[in-house]
C-alpha cells in the first residue's frame, strides 16, 4: 500500500482519515486468510463472485457456466460470469476504482488475466495474495515440469492461480498442405510458394505478438538472451533476423499484409472459407472443439514446430478490493480440482491442457485423463514435445511497437 | 409574459432536463481531459503536462487515422443525404415510395454491427455473392485474395455506414415532410412547368433541410467516431481514431490511458472542425441553389436521378436484407465452406446453446430501453410544452446543448462518466445503466419530437382553449393524440438507440447488466459467425418490434381520420 492515493469521494477520504487514525490498513483487515481454508471455505459460502473473463467464445462460457453450477451445490458460492471483449475492460474496472478511492468492495472479484496484465497489475499493487500456494488443490499442480509459477518470466508469487496450459501449434488444412511444416524457416519458405494463404493475428493482439516471439525464438541463434529484459542486451542486433524474417514474409501474407485478422479466433472463419490453409493458435484443442461444432473443415490438423513450441499458463487473479476473495479463493481452488481438469481437458467441452501433474493423482483420476478422446486434430501430450518459455515482457512489448512502425499504422 | 392567469409554465422541466442529458458528458469530459494532460494518480501520473500529447503525436499512425475518420465521416454523411434527398425528390407522395416508408423500420433497427456483419460476409471475397458466383462464373475454387474488407481507404466501412444511415436520415425527411406542407409546394412547382426532382429540390428541400440539420450533424458526428462498425469493416493499419483510442484504452500498459485521453480529445476537435466544415458547405449550397432557383431552369435528366435515387435506396436495402438473411442463415448453419452458396447441413444447435443466454439478455434488454425511453418522452414533452406556454422557443445554443452527447465522441467522455458512477458509489445493477443510456436516448427523442411538434398549427390548441379546455386539457385531449405518429415513432427511435447501446452498457453497468448487444460484441471478437447471427437476429428484433408498434397503432386508432394517419 506504498505509493500516494487518491480519494476522490468525500466519504472516502473521511474513512480513510479516520483509518488512518487508527493506523489499520483498511483492506487488509477484512481479508480472508488462505491459510485458514476452513475459514475460507465459511466465509464463502454465500458470497457471490463476479469473474470477469473473456466472453468471445460460447464453449469457455458454458465451461464457466458449469463450474458455477459446481462451486454453487459444493461450497454456496454464487459464481457469475462477467463477459469481457477483452480483459483489459477488467484492469480497467479496478484501475477506475483504485482512482475513486474505492478500496473495498469492488465490482471484480476474479479475473482470467495474461501475463502483460497480470504485470501490470501486480506491479500497480491492484492485486490480492498471495493466495495460491495455499489452494487445497495446489498439491496436483505440477510446477515442476509447467510454468506455473513465472507469467511471461513476471514471477506469480501466488498471485495468480494456474487453470489451463497453452501451447502454440499451427492449424493447417491437410487438403492444401500435405505434411506439417518443421520451423518457422519452413512456414516462410512454404508461405512464398503460396503466397496470399497464411496470416497471423494483428499485433498487440495477444495471438498476434506471440506469433512474433514465436518467429524470435525459433529463428534466434540465442535463446537464453530473451529471458532477461530488452534494456540488457542489444535489441538491435538480438531482434534483426525477425525483421528480416517479416520483411520476406509480409509480402506473400494474406492481403498482401494490407489487413490483418483482429485476433486469433478471427482465423477459424477464414480457414473455413478458404481464404487461407494455416494459422497460428494457442490452444492444442481448440482445432478438434471448431471442427466438432462445425467452424472449420474436417480435413484441419495441427503441428508444432521441431524445435518446440511457447507455451504458458492460464491464470486466474484476485484484485486487492475484491467484495468476495474467499469465494473468489474458492473457485480458483475448483478450477485446479481433477473433476475441473478433466473436463476442461475435453475437446468436446474446451480442450484446454491440464496443469496437473497426473502422477500425483489417484488411480481413478489417472484412468480418467488417460481414456479421454482428445479428438481428431489434436496432437498427444508426447506429440506436443518440448515448452518453450516465453520471453520476459519488455520483448513483446518493443517488438509490437516496432512492428506497428513497420507494418501496422506506421506502414 | 402576458398571460393574465399564470398558471404552471412547467420552467423546471429544461433545466431538469439539461442536467440529466450534460451532467454525465460535463463530468466525463472532464474525466477525460485531466488524463489528457498527463493527470492520472492510479497510473502513476502526476499532470499537468504535455507528454500524452507528445505520445499522441509520436503515433505513426496518427495522420492516417485523422485522415480516414474525416473521409469516412464525410462521405457516408454526404451519400446518404444525396440517396435520401434524390429518393424524396423523386418519389415522395408515390406508390414505390409508400412502400419503402413501410419497410423503413425494419432497416432502421437493425443495430450497426448486425449491419456490418451482414455486409462483410455479403462482399468479402469468400462472401455470399463470391459463393453465388462460384466457381461457375467467375472461376473461383478458392476465394481471390482481393482487399475488399478493411481497405485502406475505409470504403467498405464507409459502405456499411450508409447503409445504415440512409434509413434514419429517410425516416427524419419523412417526419419532416409531414409538417412542411411539401405536396402542395411540389405541386405548385410542377404547375410551374418544372420537373419532378428540380420542382421539389427547389420548393420542398429548403423547408425540409431545416428541419433534417441536426439528425444531419448527428450523422457525421455517429460516422466519423463509430467503433463497432469500424472493427468489422473499417482498415486495420491503421484504424480509424475513434477505434485506436479505444486500443490504447485497452493497453495494459497502464500510461496508454494517457495517449487514449490526448486521442480523444483531438477526435472531439476533429468532429467540432467537420462539423463547422459542413456549416460551411451548407452556406455555401444554399447560395448556389438560390442562384439556380433565380436562373430559373426547369429540370434536367429527371428519370435518370430518379432512377438514381430509388436504385441506390434499393440497394442499400437489399444489402441490408441480405446481408440479415446471412445472419439468419448462419444461425442455423452446420459447416459452411467456400464455394457452397449454403451450408452442408442445416442445424438448431446455435439457438438451443444460446436459447437460455438470449432469454435472459432480451429481458434486461428491454427493461433498460423501456425505462430510459419513458423517461426520455416524459421529458421531451414537459420541455416541448414548457415551450409553448412560455412562448420561448429553445434557442440555437439550446438546440447545440441539446445535441452535445450526440456529437461528442463516445469514447471521450464515458470513461469519465465511469469514474462519477464510482464515486456516487452507484455502480451495480441497472440503474446507472438507464441513466447513461438517458444520456442518448434524450436527445434523439427531443430531435425525433420536436420538430412535428413545433410543426403543429398552434391555432389547433387556440381553438380548443377558446372552446374551454385548459392547458393539461388541450396537451391531452388534442395535441399529443394528434402527435400520436411522431410520439410513438420517437420512443420507437428511443428503444431502437437504447438497444444499440454498447460502451455505455459495457462502462456504466461494469459488465453486469447483459443486454442483447454487450452479449452479440463479446461474441463478436470470437469471430464465431453462428452465434454472431443469432444475436444479430435477436437485437434486430428487439428493436423491430417498437416501430412495428409505431407503424400499426395510429393506423389502428386512427383508421377513420386519414391525415392523422400520415
Amino acid at each position: 500500500m506504498a505509493g500516494p492515493r487518491v480519494h476522490r469521494s468525500r466519504l472516502a477520504a473521511c474513512l480513510a482519515l479516520a483509518l488512518a487514525v487508527l493506523a489499520a490498513p483498511p483492506v487488509a483487515a477484512a481479508d480472508p486468510d488462505p491459510a485458514d481454508w476452513p475459514g475460507v471455505e465459511n466465509a464463502a459460502r454465500g458470497q457471490t463472485v463476479y469473474w470477469h473473463a473473456w466472453g468471445g467464445s460460447a464453449p469457455t462460457n458454458d465451461f464457466i457456466a458449469w463450474v458455477a453450477g459446481q462451486v454453487r451445490a459444493r461450497n454456496g458460492v454464487d459464481l457469475i460470469q462477467v463477459k469481457l471483449a477483452d480483459t483489459a475492460d477488467a484492469v480497467g474496472r479496478v484501475l477506475a476504482e483504485k482512482q475513486a478511492g474505492q478500496d473495498s468492495e469492488g465490482g471484480v472479484d476474479l479475473i482470467w488475466i495474461n501475463g502483460p496484465n497480470f504485470a501490470a497489475m501486480k506491479s500497480a499493487g491492484l492485486l490480492f495474495g498471495p493466495f495460491a500456494g495455499a489452494l487445497p488443490n495446489w498439491q496436483f499442480a505440477d510446477a515442476d515440469c509447467k510454468p506455473l509459477e513465472s507469467d511471461f518470466t513476471v514471477p506469480t508469487e501466488g498471485y495468480e492461480s494456474p487453470w489451463a496450459m497453452a501451447q502454440v501449434v499451427f492449424m493447417y488444412d491437410t487438403a492444401d498442405i500435405a505434411a506439417p511444416l518443421a520451423d518457422m524457416a519452413a512456414i516462410r519458405d512454404w508461405a512464398l510458394t503460396h503466397p496470399g494463404r497464411f496470416t497471423y493475428p494483428q499485433p498487440p493482439d495477444f495471438l498476434g505478438t506471440t506469433f512474433l516471439k514465436q518467429v524470435l525464438v525459433d529463428i534466434t541463434s540465442d535463446p537464453d538472451v530473451l529471458q532477461h529484459p530488452a534494456e540488457e542486451a542489444d535489441y538491435a542486433a538480438v531482434t534483426a533476423p525477425l525483421w528480416a524474417y517479416l520483411d520476406a514474409l509480409t509480402p506473400a501474407l494474406w492481403r498482401g499484409g494490407r489487413a490483418y485478422p483482429a485476433t486469433g479466433p478471427a482465423q477459424i472463419p477464414l480457414i473455413a472459407d478458404d481464404e487461407i490453409d494455416l494459422a497460428i493458435s494457442f490452444s492444442p484443442g481448440e482445432a478438434s472443439t471448431a471442427i466438432a461444432d462445425h467452424r472449420l473443415p474436417p480435413s484441419v490438423r495441427t503441428f508444432v514446430l521441431k524445435g518446440g513450441t511457447l507455451g504458458n499458463a492460464s491464470f486466474v487473479a484476485i484484485p486487492y478490493n475484491s467484495a468476495a476473495k474467499a469465494g473468489a479463493m474458492v473457485v480458483a481452488n475448483f478450477l485446479l480440482s481433477p473433476e475441473a481438469q478433466l473436463r476442461a481437458q475435453d475437446p468436446a467441452v474446451l480442450g484446454y491442457g491440464t496443469v496437473l501433474d497426473l502422477a500425483r493423482l489417484d488411480a481413478a483420476d489417472r484412468d480418467a485423463f488417460a481414456a479421454l478422446d482428445l479428438g481428431v486434430a489434436t496432437l498427444s501430450p508426447a506429440e506436443l514435445g518440448m515448452v518453450r518459455p516465453e520471453p520476459h515482457p519488455s520483448w513483446m512489448s518493443r517488438i509490437a511497437e516496432d512492428w506497428q512502425h513497420r507494418y501496422g499504422a506506421g506502414r | 409574459m402576458d398571460d393574465p392567469n399564470p398558471r404552471p409554465r412547467l420552467a423546471f422541466a429544461p433545466r431538469l432536463t439539461l442536467l440529466v442529458m450534460l451532467g454525465p458528458v460535463a463530468a466525463g469530459l472532464w474525466g477525460t481531459l485531466l488524463p489528457a494532460f498527463g493527470h492520472l494518480p492510479a497510473a502513476g501520473a502526476w499532470g499537468p503536462s504535455l507528454g500524452p500529447l507528445r505520445m499522441l503525436f509520436a503515433w505513426p499512425g496518427l495522420g492516417a487515422a485523422v485522415r480516414l475518420s474525416l473521409t469516412t465521416g464525410l462521405l457516408a454523411t454526404l451519400l446518404s443525404l444525396a440517396i435520401v434527398t434524390l429518393l424524396a425528390a423523386g418519389w415522395a407522395g408515390t406508390r414505390p415510395f409508400r412502400l419503402l416508408e413501410r419497410a423503413l423500420a425494419p432497416f432502421l433497427s437493425v443495430p450497426h454491427a448486425a449491419v456490418a456483419f451482414g455486409l462483410a460476409f455479403l462482399i468479402a471475397p469468400s462472401g455470399w455473392l463470391a459463393r453465388l458466383a462460384s466457381p461457375w462464373l467467375t472461376g473461383w475454387s478458392k476465394p481471390p485474395d482481393l482487399l475488399i474488407l478493411n481497405d485502406p481507404a475505409g470504403l467498405a466501412l464507409t459502405a456499411g455506414l450508409v447503409a445504415k444511415e440512409v434509413p434514419f436520415l429517410l425516416l427524419m425527411t419523412l417526419v419532416a415532410l409531414g409538417q412542411s406542407d411539401g405536396t402542395r409546394g411540389l405541386r405548385v412547382a410542377q404547375a410551374l412547368g418544372h420537373g419532378r426532382v428540380s420542382g421539389w429540390l427547389k420548393a420542398v428541400f429548403p423547408r425540409v433541410y431545416p428541419q433534417i440539420r441536426l439528425p444531419v450533424y448527428v450523422v457525421l458526428a455517429y460516422s466519423m467516431t463509430v467503433v463497432d462498425a469500424a472493427l468489422i469493416l473499417g482498415p486495420t493499419t491503421p484504424p480509424p481514431l475513434a477505434v485506436q483510442v479505444l486500443t490504447w484504452m485497452d493497453d495494459p500498459d497502464l500510461t496508454r490511458r494517457l495517449t487514449a485521453a490526448a486521442g480523444a480529445v483531438l477526435q472531439t476537435l476533429l468532429v467540432a472542425g467537420a462539423l463547422l466544415l459542413w456549416r460551411g458547405a451548407e452556406m455555401a449550397v444554399a447560395a448556389l441553389g438560390r442562384r439556380w432557383i433565380e436562373a430559373g431552369g426547369r429540370g434536367r435528366a429527371e428519370p435518370v436521378l430518379r432512377a438514381l435515387g430509388l436504385a441506390a435506396a434499393g440497394l442499400c436495402a437489399a444489402a441490408v436484407t441480405a446481408g440479415l438473411a446471412g445472419l439468419a442463415v448462419w444461425s442455423v448453419a452446420g459447416f459452411w465452406g467456400f464455394p457452397d452458396a449454403l451450408p452442408q447441413g442445416i442445424t438448431a444447435e446455435t439457438w438451443m446453446r444460446l436459447g437460455p443466454g438470449l432469454g435472459r439478455a432480451a429481458a434486461t434488454t428491454a427493461l433498460v430501453a423501456l425505462a430510459a425511453t419513458g423517461i426520455a418522452l416524459l421529458l421531451a414533452v414537459l420541455c416541448l410544452e414548457a415551450e409553448d406556454r412560455t412562448a420561448r422557443r429553445m434557442g440555437p445554443r439550446g438546440l447545440w446543448l441539446l445535441y452535445l452527447p450526440l456529437i461528442v465522441p463516445q469514447v471521450a467522455f464515458l470513461p469519465g462518466v465511469q469514474m462519477l458512477l464510482l464515486d456516487l458509489g452507484a455502480h451495480a445493477g441497472p440503474v446507472p445503466v438507464v441513466a447513461v443510456h438517458l444520456v442518448f436516448v434524450l436527445p434523439y427523442v427531443f430531435l425525433s419530437l420536436g420538430g412535428p411538434w413545433r410543426a403543429l398549427d398552434p391555432r389547433i390548441g387556440r381553438v380548443a382553449a377558446a372552446l374551454g379546455a385548459g392547458r393539461w386539457r388541450v396537451l391531452w385531449a388534442v395535441r399529443l393524440p394528434m402527435l400520436l405518429r411522431p410520439v410513438l415513432t420517437a420512443a420507437a427511435v428511443g428503444l431502437a438507440v437504447s438497444v444499440g447501446q454498447y460502451l455505455p452498457t459495457l462502462l456504466a453497468g461494469g459488465g453486469r447488466v447483459v443486454t442483447l448487444t454487450t452479449e452479440a460484441v463479446a461474441l463478436a471478437s470470437g469471430g464465431d459467425r453462428r452465434a454472431i447471427g443469432a444475436y444479430g437476429l435477436a437485437q434486430t428484433a428487439a428493436a423491430l418490434l417498437p416501430f412495428a408498434v409505431a407503424t400499426l397503432l395510429p393506423a389502428l386508432l386512427w383508421r377513420n381520420r386519414r391525415t392523422l394517419n400520415g
